[in-house]
């Protein structure tokens, strides 16, 4: 049983990628897929809260697990999160491709770290290639985010 | 962090995953094609005996040349890329067969049983060789081993070095690099009922698509539909490959009869799309003791690959480029693209200018190094300025020539002269090397005499008074529509929300060329203010006649008189159109202004207008391991008019982040031919960590050579960062690096 943005799945191929189970199987395709080998960051999703690289990651390995998507960010009644929100205002996003992975790795910062400096934000999106934006305007808009969330 | 928040109108789909991009579309019966390549970068291509593979469960169809109804070879200048390749093997990107299957897997698998039998050739690998007498031909049709043969004839350079108290010589090399935009390239092709090919792809020129398509088909114009979704990044890669691709989905799709798609792996992307043209340049520059430059020799040997793609087009811009933003009387620049074995090579952004500024704003340096001048004085003494005469001729002076405010406003910010003091210079006590470097340039905007240059765009008013737009410009991920949106929505004085971007259809709206070039906002804000002002002419003259009012202006919803004073509401207006049969349609296009171009002394108005821009960067080198740490880049550029600030300074960070990976990282190896990195782990970008804290500063002299104001930026900003790095390590070391991605050695 694999839990995903709150529905439980029960049949699927546990040898088959994770990246790609979301994308045919469920028809989640905001995971993106930019390499197929982990270096990316396009496929990012958190398991049970831990931003991992879905295209690395086996359904067998995951049993028992929650699974966040970037289609399960926003509120039902479509409500942006912030972080999402704030990579719209911020002027984040350009081609888009990105943005998926880079919003779900924030997140798992931001859920760590609610205060990080721009240099931690950087170390945490690492992982996460953006070839449009120079990432100036993504750490601006993790650092909006972190702002606006502080309760 | 911006002032104004960025408008995107596209921007909620891309932030929750719900945008389609085309790998994200999927249809009923729709089966799947991969490509099989050939291993050799010459052959002769003997047989391909696809039976064994074809018994694989899942695979329906193999596909190879003879499967072609319409013309095996496509391109955009010279008709020399097979969509599937029939006889000549030219590169190790060469697709020989396309394998079908019911999925992606099951046609992955079969591609090891594809039985491919090449007779080998000599390959001819270096430019130089292909270009000495008596080199084979590779494309015998061409007749000739030069894509194309660029010059310019200036004055006389012997008068030029005779005047001229010091003559430097240098080399310069720049390598072959990659796109590396996230999305691999895809292409969903649909044979629809009524007998269209329809076409959804990751490509940035849908007309250009349309036409490989109808080509490889053997169809008209008419019978293929191309519709853009939102793509994955471009920077000028996706072009001929990607409209490659699309071909042969619809080719696959022709056959079967069902819809086909075909979804690029990042490896099959890197082997088989082209890159930037590695350049080898060679200057000999003449100068007086005042440090004036009297001459420019200058050749340049550009490895066009393969197939030409827009070789010619490229060195061009180099060509009327080629002495950067100076001032020069005596010049002689010979351009040559030249053809190879290697993986073939076209646009990217820059488009022949990185290239040439890598050279030209290292060697300003050098010279002003040579005569005892600081490199702010020498560049102030030779850069054009209002009213100046470029190297072809043209005299600037229908726009702001902004280059000194350009590059006061970066080296005020960054507080050059103060830190220029700190600089290392190699300085064997410290224990890290501090350097700061700039450079600039100028960019003649749009295609210049490269290709005919209009575009077009559509505004229809629906009876309720919201608002259709559609251009020819295609959104490559940089927020076209949104501009195009804003632009529209300030002349006729709506709120955003009343417009809509209408899906473009390459069968709805002429041929708007290609989004390259920087062109979209000059050129396609141009049709929408023009298509803007016909329509608000309709209305203002149904108002007219029917309420003896003179509208003067929109805003706010309203149409207002002279005083300012509301005549009547948008809806209201409309309304009235609609019921006395007038309709609120404008369609218009913008011409670029003529240009002129004389091939054989390489002199004319190349451009209809220029941007002007400064770059500069600090660093640290290791003086142990000689690796560089970016510490603060800054970027100043003249856009015109921004139409959308938070967006346009997107473009200054992206440009400048792939700027720094061009200067410092980037380098696409062939070996025998075949591109060597298969992935992002060998193909490294700039990383999140790898850069810097950046400063856009955006500088607006409206220019009145477009309707809009609005010139455009992408390119600018990718085009000096490479040079200013390159000269910051000057100062940190002390040593001049030559060769791009700069290495440091110690
Ligand atoms: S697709 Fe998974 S890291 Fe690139
Ligand atoms: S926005 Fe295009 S890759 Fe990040």
């Amino acid at each position: 049983m694999i839990k995903v943005n709150g529905v439980t799945h029960a049949d699927y191929d546990p040898a088959q990628k994770l990246s790609v189970w979301l994308r045919e199987g469920l028809l989640l395709t905001g995971t993106k897929i930019g390499c197929a080998i982990g270096v990316c960051g396009s496929c990012t999703v958190l398991v049970d809260g831990v931003a991992r690289r879905s295209c690395k990651v086996l359904l067998k390995d995951v049993e028992g697990a929650d699974i966040l998507t970037i289609e399960g960010l926003a509120q039902p009644d479509g409500t942006l999160h912030p972080i999402q929100q704030a990579f719209l205002d911020t002027g984040a996003i350009q081609c888009g491709f990105c943005t998926p992975g880079m919003v779900m790795s924030a997140y798992a910062l931001l859920a760590k770290t609610p205060r990080p400096t721009r240099a931690e934000i950087r170390q945490a999106l690492k992982g996460n290639l953006c070839r449009c934006t120079g990432y100036q305007q993504i750490v601006d808009a993790v650092l909006l985010a972190a702002e606006r969330m502080r309760p | 962090m911006n002032d104004k928040p960025a408008f995107r109108n596209d921007g909620v789909a891309k932030v929750t995953g719900r945008a389609r991009y085309t790998d994200d579309l999927s249809l009923p019966g729709m089966l799947h094609a991969v490509p099989v390549y050939s291993e050799l970068p010459r052959a002769k291509l003997v047989s391909i005996d696809a039976a064994e593979a074809l018994h694989l469960p899942g695979v329906v169809a193999v596909i190879t040349a003879q499967d072609i109804p319409g013309s095996i070879k496509f391109g955009q200048i010279i008709k020399d890329y097979p969509t599937l390749a029939d006889e000549d093997v030219n590169s190790t990107g060469d697709v020989l067969a396309l394998i079908v299957a019911q999925t992606r897997d099951q046609a992955i698998a079969a591609i090891p049983l594809v039985d491919i039998n090449l007779e080998p050739r000599q390959p001819i690998l270096n430019p130089e060789e292909a270009i000495l007498p008596g080199a084979e031909i590779l494309h015998p049709f061409h007749g000739s081993n030069l894509a194309n043969y660029h010059r310019v004839r200036r004055g006389s350079v012997e008068t030029g070095e005779a005047e001229s108290d010091l003559i430097i010589e240098q080399e310069f090399t720049t390598s072959r690099i990659e796109h590396a935009y996230l999305e691999p390239e895809s292409a969903l092709a649909v044979p629809r009922p009524d007998g269209v090919m329809e076409v959804f792809g990751s490509m940035q020129h849908p007309f250009s698509t349309r036409r490989f398509v109808a080509s490889t088909l053997g169809v008209e114009l008419k019978d293929v539909e191309v519709k853009t979704v939102p793509m994955g990044g471009g920077f000028g890669g996706k072009d001929d490959t990607a409209a490659l691709v699309c071909a042969r989905a619809a080719l696959c799709a022709w056959h079967l009869r069902r819809p086909v798609k075909i979804t690029y792996s990042r490896e099959w992307s890197l082997r088989e799309s082209y890159k930037r043209h590695p350049y080898k340049i060679n200057y000999r520059m003449g100068l007086t003791r005042d440090g004036l430059i009297r001459s420019v020799r200058v050749r340049m040997v550009a490895d066009g690959g393969a197939y030409c793609s827009v070789t010619p087009w490229v060195t061009w811009r180099s060509t009327v480029q080629c002495c950067g933003c100076y001032e020069v009387p005596h010049v002689q620049a010979d351009v040559y693209g030249v053809y190879t074995n290697n993986i073939f090579c076209g646009a990217m952004r820059g488009f022949g200018s990185p290239q040439v500024n890598f050279a030209i704003e290292q060697l300003v340096e050098m010279a002003a190094e040579r005569l005892n001048l600081d490199e702010i004085e020498f560049r102030r003494r030779n850069m054009v300025r209002q009213d100046s005469t470029t190297v072809t001729g043209q005299v600037l002076d229908t726009h702001v020539v902004s280059l000194q405010q350009v590059m006061d406003v970066v080296l005020a910010e960054i507080d050059y002269s103060t830190k220029r003091r700190n600089c290392s210079m190699g300085d064997p006590n410290q224990s890290e090397w501090y350097g700061i470097g700039f450079a600039i340039s100028y960019r003649g905007m749009s295609l210049g005499a490269e290709g005919t240059d209009f575009n077009s765009a559509i505004l229809s008013v629906q009876p309720d008074g919201s608002v259709l737009l559609e251009t020819g410009v295609h959104e490559n991920g940089q927020g076209s529509e949104s501009a195009m949106l804003l632009l529209a929505t300030e002349q006729l004085g709506l709120p955003p929300e009343r417009l809509r971007y209408r899906l473009p259809s390459t069968s709805n709206i002429p041929d708007g060329g290609t989004t390259v070039a920087s062109r979209g906002t000059i050129m396609g804000g141009g049709a929408v203010v023009n298509a803007a002002r016909i329509l608000k002419d309709i209305i203002i003259e149904m108002v007219k006649k029917n309420s003896d009012h003179a509208v003067v202006s929109f805003a706010n919803e309203e149409l207002l008189d002279a005083n300012g004073s509301r005549i009547m509401t948008w809806n209201d207006a409309i309304r009235l159109c609609y019921s006395h049969q007038i309709y609120p349609y404008a369609f218009s296009v913008f011409q670029a202004p003529q240009v002129t171009w004389d091939e054989r002394t390489g002199q004319g108005n190349a451009y209809f207008t220029w941007v002007y821009g400064c770059q500069a960067v600090e660093l640290k080198v290791d003086p142990k391991t000689g690796a560089v740490t970016l510490l603060n880049m800054v970027a100043a550029h003249d856009v015109g008019k921004a139409v959308n600030p938070a967006l346009v300074k997107g473009q200054f960070y992206g440009g400048m982040a792939m700027g720094a990976g061009y200067g410092l990282m980037e380098e696409c190896v062939c070996s025998e031919g075949k591109v060597v990195p298969a992935n992002l782990h060998q193909y490294r970008i700039p990383r999140s960590t790898d850069l810097p804290e950046m400063t856009a500063i955006i500088v607006e002299n409206p220019d009145p050579n477009s309707p809009s104001q609005a010139k455009g930026i992408g390119e600018p900003t990718n085009e000096l960062m490479a040079p200013a790095i390159a000269n910051a390590i000057f100062r940190a070391t002390g040593k001049r690096y030559c060769e791009q991605p700069l290495r440091i050695k110690l």
